[in-house]
């Protein structure tokens, strides 16, 4: 558990820990930013942050500096609250085991947000992807084009207002 | 291998590397930007085999998602199938009998086996070596009847159930099984290491070409046999264990010579450790149902789930967001090769054409994973 | 005037007859051989034993239309599959099958088989070229370079025969080797020539591989890297000839090597010598090839070049000196 309160510390310079419940993380409407520790047998995660859009990369870089890698990144369209959510989920490669889920929230119409490709550049398809199938922009992207989509696309399929 | 030569810029020319060429197996394009027969600049372009599976677990519900998850990850169907059970067991509290677990575990692994055979197959068909792919075939022949007497199929299976496992393995499966390992460990010395591992063609053709540091893996969150043969000890069954895998034991092969030749010793190593598991498994086996109690209709409660499991190919997650309704709200497939295949870029600059086909055949891309 | 005319038309018909069976039953052979190391059955279907398979690759190839895609050059692409077949069907004529069989006896005919070796890799670089494919462009400098390299030693081991034969003619060097296996010049055991003289016999095999384009040295249509190289394009009969071409060049590769090496006609014991003995050597050569091709992996062209230049080429010269030196002590 060293390297949990570990990266706790180290995300507690950008976002307060918070005292709440695990139980209470499946509310539906968000919560203010910050750090939930949650139940890895439940949840799968052992840290549940949510953060602003711009510490996006500040939050990529401690995980950078604290040895983690990045798994995926994954969007949610939130079509009643009007939200878009990017969930970014950091893992370690061997040693002591801790997943991270890094959540954000932007508005709906006008999804946007800071790319991390200059900390992982795992994260350039990941945003890619994000970016063909939610419509989220990554801004300083170097390539932000459709990956999976063909070129031609207009669409973003995830959307849960798509109709195909 | 020599440096290349530099030439000015204007003398480049741009190949394109499928979506259809016999060495991508898929429909994988990679646009190359080549000097000569060295390569400046190599971008995959994704996406041939796109079908959106993430749409389609959103539009039915939890059970209707379980055979799509064998068309992605042909090869290697059953942990497919495993990683999504595991995913929505854990969301929606279901119990799986002991049974059931250990059954899961011996299709799994025998899968792997199959997987890693296939992959042996289709690395040597890629350095021009004919004869491999169809001893190995002979091989993973004896694991798919094996597989379809159980499961039904022979290679999209749709084995596994929330609570359990579809069908009860019987003693033609056992005995059938205990055969086929004695069967495999007999023929890999001579066959497959005698022929292949020690010529000394494809040890000059794979060592040292296509380096991928640790670091390089870290940053591009690359996993499995890729990952192990860069020096990380990485492996989900046992840095974070599911299932009934800490009950056997096993060793996780790592190698440290971050080259091609690396991987292929980790994937040959573990199809031995993945007997080990199945001979265990198989010693052990507890009696009792193979399905556990587990509602009709799943309505997990709302939240975020995340569950990850080993494939052949590395770790393959699944990122679930549940709202309390019948569907999935939200999947994310972590598909591994998409993470394995991002690093190709980098590493294939400056390689010859053919040492880069050698390199991108030790990676195991299975196309319809990445595309999903 | 009139025996000579009829001796040649019957050489003509003969020799087309050998090529054209070759060519085609090779195929069959590699594919039976093939299978029988990859513990399968092979062709089965058409006629015994799949005997009737290459009638009917033969017929399908025939009867399909022969593409010639956009942007190709049209007169090239078309010549190149037919010079692929023409100098290996010529150098037959030079090739003594026994003491009384073959068509020309020539005093320069290991020159000459040479020389007609280097105009068929030259539809290789054509044929690769006119495609206007890059894949076939490539696999047409990778095969110039590869044959520029392994030209080098098989000529030189060439020589070292030539300097014991005293001969650059074919049946001399075979009449040279006549009455049992230690007069061939692998075995030669006057002047002591046994001694280098499997050095000779190893390099020119491995150059023969690899100007025959044979795994493990197809550079040229590595079909993992190049798809089908210089044939990508090539479809029915201009695939065909490709294919044929190579068979024929593979038969010519091993009659030289059966002839300045292992006696030509002659019998390993001295008796009955004749042609049953050449053929015999030249099939069981083939097999090797066949036997190489499924066994083993590709390996790279940097390898190939490498091998050729750093290695065989040395060893080559060496051999030569040392050759000459027992040739003047003795």
């Amino acid at each position: 558990m060293a390297l949990l309160n570990r990266t706790q510390v180290a995300l507690a310079e950008l976002l307060p820990v918070q005292a709440v419940a695990a139980d209470e993380a499946k509310e539906a409407p968000p919560r203010e930013p910050g750090v939930l520790v949650t139940d890895p047998a439940r949840h799968g995660s052992h840290l549940d942050v949510l953060c602003r859009p711009d510490q996006v990369v500040d939050v990529a870089r401690v995980m950078d500096r604290e040895g983690y890698f990045l798994e995926a990144i994954a969007g949610v369209d939130w079509l009643e609250r009007g939200q878009m959510e990017v969930i970014y989920d950091y893992n370690r490669l061997g040693g002591e085991h801790c997943r991270v889920m890094v959540r954000v929230c932007v508005p709906r119409d006008q999804p946007s947000l800071p790319t991390i490709t200059g900390v992982f550049p795992a994260a350039d398809w990941h945003e890619r992807e994000t970016f063909d199938f939610y419509g989220v922009r990554f801004q300083g992207h170097p390539n932000l084009i459709r990956i999976l989509l063909p070129e031609d696309a207009d669409f973003h399929p995830l959307r849960k207002d798509y109709k195909p | 291998m020599s440096r290349p030569i530099q030439l000015r810029q204007d003398e480049t020319f741009v190949l394109n590397l499928g979506p259809q060429h016999p060495a991508t197996h898929g429909v994988l394009r990679v646009k190359l930007t080549m000097d000569g027969e060295y390569i400046v600049k190599a971008e995959p372009v994704l996406g041939y085999i796109h079908r959106m599976h993430e749409k389609m677990a959103e539009g039915g519900s939890f059970a209707q998602f379980m055979p799509n998850t064998a068309r992605m990850d042909y090869l290697h169907a059953l942990a497919f199938n495993h990683g999504w059970a595991l995913v929505v067991e854990k969301a929606a509290g279901i119990e799986v009998p002991e049974r059931a677990e250990y059954i899961r575990v011996i299709t799994v692994e025998l899968n792997r086996i199959a997987s890693h055979l296939l992959w042996w197959a289709a690395f040597l068909l890629d350095l021009g070596g004919f004869t491999p792919l169809l001893y190995a075939f002979d091989d993973r022949e004896k694991i798919i009847d094996l597989l379809e007497r159980v499961t039904g199929s022979r290679l999209t299976y749709c084995y596994m159930r929330f609570g359990g496992v579809y069908n009860d393995i019987d003693d033609e499966f056992i005995t059938g099984t205990r055969e086929f390992i004695t069967r495999l460990r007999g023929r890999m010395p001579r066959l497959y290491h005698d022929l292949v591992t020690h010529n000394i063609i494809l040890i000059k053709r794979i060592k040292d070409i296509g380096i991928i540091s640790a670091e390089q893996c870290r940053r591009y969150g690359a996993t499995g046999p890729v990952a192990r043969g860069s020096g990380i000890d990485y492996d989900v069954r046992k840095n974070e264990p599911y299932s009934v895998y800490p009950e056997f034991d096993f060793d996780v092969p790592v190698f440290h010579e971050c080259d091609s030749m690396a991987r292929y010793m980790v994937r040959m190593h573990e199809m031995e450790q993945s007997m080990r598991i199945i001979e265990q498994a198989l010693d052990k086996l507890p009696g009792g149902p193979v399905m556990g109690k587990a509602p009709k209709v799943l309505k997990p409660e709302a939240g975020y789930y995340y569950s990850a499991v080993e494939t052949a190919r590395g770790s393959l997650g699944h990122r679930l967001v549940c709202d309390g309704g019948k569907n999935p709200y939200k999947l994310k497939l972590r598909s591994p090769t998409f993470s394995n295949l991002s690093l190709y870029g980098e590493v294939a600059e400056g390689m010859l054409l053919a040492d880069a086909l050698a390199f991108m055949g030790s990676l195991d891309l299975v196309i319809p994973e990445i595309d999903r | 005037m009139e025996t000579s005319l009829w001796r040649a038309l019957l050489y003509l018909v003969g020799i087309m007859a050998f090529a054209g069976l070759n060519a085609a039953y090779l195929g069959w052979c590699e594919r039976k051989g093939a299978a029988r190391i990859q513990r399968r059955i092979g062709p089965c279907e058409a006629g015994y034993a799949g005997l009737a398979q290459p009638l009917a690759d033969g017929i399908k190839l025939l009867s399909k239309q022969l593409v010639v895609p956009q942007g190709v050059d049209g007169i090239l692409f078309r010549v190149a599959p037919v010079l692929a077949m023409i100098p290996a069907i010529t150098s037959m004529a030079v090739i003594p099958f026994s003491e009384n069989i073959g068509a020309r006896a020539m005093e320069l005919s290991v020159l000459l088989l040479f020389s007609l070796a280097s105009i068929g890799m030259m539809a290789v670089l054509l044929g690769g070229w006119a495609s206007g494919n890059k894949y076939a462009i490539i696999s047409a400098a990778r095969a110039v370079s590869q044959n520029l390299a392994y030209e080098i030693p098989m000529l030189v081991t060439t020589i070292t025969v030539v300097m014991i034969t005293n001969s650059m003619d074919l049946r001399q060097i075979a009449l040279d080797q006549q009455g049992g296996f230690w007069h061939w010049n692998l075995f030669r055991l006057e002047n002591g020539h046994f001694l280098t003289m499997w050095i000779s016999f190893i390099i020119f095999f491995i150059c023969s591989v690899a100007e025959t384009n044979r795994a493990p040295f197809d550079m040229a249509e590595a079909e993992s890297e190049l798809v089908a190289g210089f044939m990508t394009e090539y479809g029915s009969m201009g695939f065909g000839l490709f294919m044929m071409g190579e068979y024929l060049n593979i038969v010519v590769g091993a009659c030289l090597t059966a002839t300045l090496f292992l006696g030509g006609w002659g019998c390993p014991f001295g008796l009955i010598p004749g042609v049953w003995w050449f053929l015999l050597k030249i099939y069981l050569l083939i097999f090797t090839f066949i036997w190489i091709r499924w066994t083993y992996p590709r390996t790279q062209i940097y390898r190939l070049l490498n091998l050729s230049w750093k290695i065989l080429i040395p060893f080559s010269l060496a051999n030569l000196l040392v050759t000459a030196a027992l040739i003047k002590v003795f």
